[in-house]
């Protein structure tokens, strides 16, 4: 639900004015919505280690907990099949977020405004949606992960729901995950620190032009797939491929039968002696989605998606410690879509009213046999990075940054404004935990964080900024 | 007006959050929660051309081992009650897997892959994800809790002679001495850990101590002091120290320790290793050992041997 929210604020604002309102309206919905998959007090409970052990701050994993998921939800000792458990032990976490927060947008469209456009700002106490995380090992080297999670009003999704077959033929090397689940980047959007309505989100893990139809290429959204994955015993190498239906995670909204993308990701780690263990890595989601859908009656029929048209996002990512308190994330990214995409194809089935642009005039964002692109249209190409840096005082208490950046290189249509959608978000906060054991997690968190998307008011001209201002207690248990 | 009103709105309830996450924290710490740290000496560690400093393991500690050793070392911390063994009491600096003798202080090598390599059969992990430099560090933290390592230096390491092949003689004669040194009475005559004295064993704090089932286990058996012959031969030459398993260095000559080894490993019966497949080749049958008479000194003999000269 966040994903929808945030794309549609950031991305698509010259199309759809109001949802800016709705949008706004629903900064605190968004806030707890996100952070999914993340820190589980079950595991700690099973294993009898502080949450500390596997987070540097829960919900960011550590090389100890990275290697943990790795294996899947095992620490490849004689504990980790459950029937040596206790009768009573139950692998389920809630997450749960009060807080408090003043949101702020500097132009909404408004009928009581002269210029149409005015600055709105409101702030309130509210929660998070509920996470209900269940994850661990049906048997040895048989994991799984289930997640329910609801917004403020208690409408459920699922956010995964995945088994895992570890190290088959009794290697590291050999992994299967069948599901949904999260692409297997090492920098996690469903466990970074941030909370606020404009800093919970990775903006390049979503990002899509302005008019672009392209929704399938969010990396953070979990999808329907199927990985392999494999790493040394140390973790040290790790690499995967996930092949994934590009239908945005959803089963609900079959946008065709044969659109398949797939995400390739690997890194190494190496010790660089009292600095600590870094790592570096690469990914790459290569994809295809469908353009073209049979109608009835006008509306577009479920399932009927074919004209596949391809997209990519490559970058590097790299996890970097100066020493024990110290560490710097870097994420870059250059992606590109098909023209077809930049001129608004491909999201018909969620957004059938849309108008794109034909080389014959507006139309329904459907390519339909003889659709022709608007003379010169071209792929919308874009790069961007984010640099996130932690701060870790003691293991109760980090002190967290993030500077995000994304340009656009190539508009879709010819004469667009070259700055058109780029992006400047920047958060900073901190989170402290008062206590530490193995039973439960909890945190009170205070973060302000700052988004800006050029010429995207609801003017079409000026630049849209929001900004939020959070604190809340966050706890899982 | 307006304004005034939403400014001051704003700063009532920013002081009201801060002032409730203030009460937060300001409730009294759950008696298993953390203490105050224990001041923390300048010990060192030394591995390989590393050298671990106690300071810089201090947050470490907190962080990945007091849950369950304790921020003060003594094996309470708040999870050693859910815990089966106990965690190591770090103020005894008494340490189960060693290269050197009993009774004697282990060296930093030892401790340093004791939390690499994890312990089986316990809930210590495998913490080779820690760094070198992090782990040499927190060996040197360990030190902080007994005087025993401002008294004394470490023991010397055993000296481990190379092992001899294995031969379905050398598994032969390890099996009568796991009968003669009674090894038996603990670890019962298939190692299945159910010996007749199993049930009455505890530990040096008189906690129950189960014997260690060399039957469990599939292919990845491990023994907690780790997993190769060479592991195996040091745990009975050195002794695991506070728990009722001795050293046998003596009582055993080297050789014989090896063969010892090599008819533990076939008690593995899960494992693929050479001893299995000498037994497997012996049709699975352990032949009755026969004590090799030193022979008799040679008679004086007016026999010449053939082709012998005078």
């Amino acid at each position: 639900m966040r994903m929808w929210a945030q794309s549609h604020l950031c991305q698509k604002p010259q199309r759809t004015p109001s949802v800016l309102a709705a949008a706004f309206a629903l900064a605190f919905l968004i806030l707890g919505a996100g952070q999914s998959a993340s820190a589980f007090p079950a595991f700690a409970r099973k294993y009898g280690l502080r949450c500390s052990a596997c987070h540097e701050s829960w919900p960011m994993l550590n090389y100890f907990g990275q290697k943990f998921k790795d294996n899947g939800y095992q620490l490849m000792n004689d504990r980790d099949a459950p029937i040596w458990q206790n009768n009573g032990y139950w692998p389920v976490t809630f997450r749960f977020t009060p807080f408090w927060s003043r949101e702020s947008t500097n132009k909404v469209a408004t009928d009581q405004s002269p210029t149409g456009q005015q600055k709105l700002t409101a702030t309130g106490f509210s929660f998070g949606g509920l996470d209900i995380l269940s994850g661990g090992t049906l048997e040895k080297n048989i994991s799984f992960l289930f997640v329910p999670s609801s917004d403020e009003t208690g409408a459920f999704h699922f956010e995964s729901a995945n088994v895992r077959f570890d190290n088959l033929l009794h290697s590291p090397w050999f992994n299967v995950k069948v599901g949904k689940f999260e692409l297997d980047s090492f920098i996690s959007e469903k466990r970074e620190l941030n909370l606020s309505a404009n800093g919970a989100t990775y903006q390049l893990f979503h990002f899509i032009p302005v008019g672009d139809g392209n929704i399938f290429g969010q990396l953070g959204d979990n999808q329907l797939a199927v990985e392999w994955m494999g790493h040394s015993y140390n973790d040290r190498t790790r690499i995967s491929i996930t092949a994934f239906n590009s239908v945005d995670g959803s089963p609900d909204r079959p946008y065709g039968q044969n659109s398949y993308s797939w995400f390739i990701a690997g890194s190494q780690a190496f010790n660089t002696g009292k600095l600590g263990v870094q790592r570096v890595g690469g990914y790459a989601v290569l994809g295809q989605a469908a353009t073209t859908y049979a109608t009835s009656g006008g509306a577009p029929v479920t399932g009927s998606g074919v004209g596949n048209k391809d997209f990519y996002r490559v970058g590097f990512e790299g996890l970097f410690y100066l020493g024990p308190k110290l560490d710097f994330q870097v994420f870059t990214q250059h992606g590109s879509d098909s023209a077809w995409f930049g001129q608004g194809y491909g999201d018909f089935i969620d957004n059938p009213t849309g108008v794109c642009q034909s080389a014959t005039g507006p139309q329904p964002c459907n390519n339909t046999p003889g659709t022709q692109l608007i003379p010169g249209a071209r792929r919308p190409t874009w790069n961007g990075a984010f640099v996130e840096t932690h701060v870790v005082w003691h293991p109760q208490f980090t002190i967290f940054q993030r500077s995000e950046w994304v340009r656009m290189s190539q508009q879709s249509t010819p004469g667009t404004p070259s700055n058109l959608g780029d992006i400047d978000n920047y958060v900073i906060g901190y989170r402290y935990n008062p206590f530490m054991t193995s039973r439960a997690g909890f945190a009170f968190h205070n973060e302000f964080s700052w988004l800006r998307q050029r010429g995207t008011a609801p003017d079409g001209i000026s630049d849209l900024s929001t900004n939020s201002l959070m604190a809340g207690f966050d706890f899982a248990f | 007006m307006r304004v005034f009103k939403s400014v001051y709105g704003c700063a009532g309830v920013l002081i009201l959050v801060v002032a409730a996450g203030v009460a937060a924290l300001a409730q009294e710490a759950p008696e298993v929660g953390p203490k105050a740290p224990l001041a923390v000496k300048p010990m060192q560690s030394h591995v390989g051309s590393m050298t671990g400093h106690a300071a810089a393991a201090k947050s470490d500690y907190r962080r990945y081992c007091a849950g369950c050793h304790g921020d003060y070392g003594d094996s309470n911390g708040e999870n050693a009650v859910w815990l089966d063994p106990k965690p190591r009491d770090f103020t005894i600096a008494t340490f189960k897997c060693r290269s050197t003798p009993t009774g004697t202080l282990p060296t930093d090598e030892d401790l340093f892959n004791t939390i690499g390599r994890g312990v089986t059969n316990s809930n210590m992990p495998i913490w080779n994800a820690l760094g070198p430099q992090m782990r040499a560090d927190l060996v040197a933290y360990i030190k902080i809790f007994s005087p025993r390592w401002e008294k004394e230096k470490a023991g010397e390491p055993i000296k481990i002679p190379a092992e001899p092949p294995v031969t379905i003689e050398s598994i032969a004669h390890g099996k009568a001495l796991f009968t003669k040194l009674e090894c038996w009475k603990c670890h019962g005559l298939h190692g299945e850990g159910d010996g007749p004295s199993a049930a009455t064993l505890t530990d040096s704090k008189d906690l129950p101590i189960r014997p260690y089932n060399f039957a469990a286990g599939k292919n990845d058996s491990r023994f907690k002091c780790g997993d190769t012959n060479q592991d195996l031969y040091k745990i009975f030459m050195t002794g695991l120290d506070g728990t009722p398993m001795p050293s046998f260095a003596d009582v055993i000559q080297p050789n014989d320790a090896w063969d010892l080894v090599h008819f533990l490993r076939t008690l593995q019966v899960n494992r693929h290793g050479k001893e299995n497949e000498v037994l497997s080749a012996a049709h699975g049958v352990i032949p009755p050992y026969v004590e090799k008479t030193p022979a008799p000194a040679a008679a004086p003999s007016d026999n010449k041997s053939p082709g012998g000269g005078n």
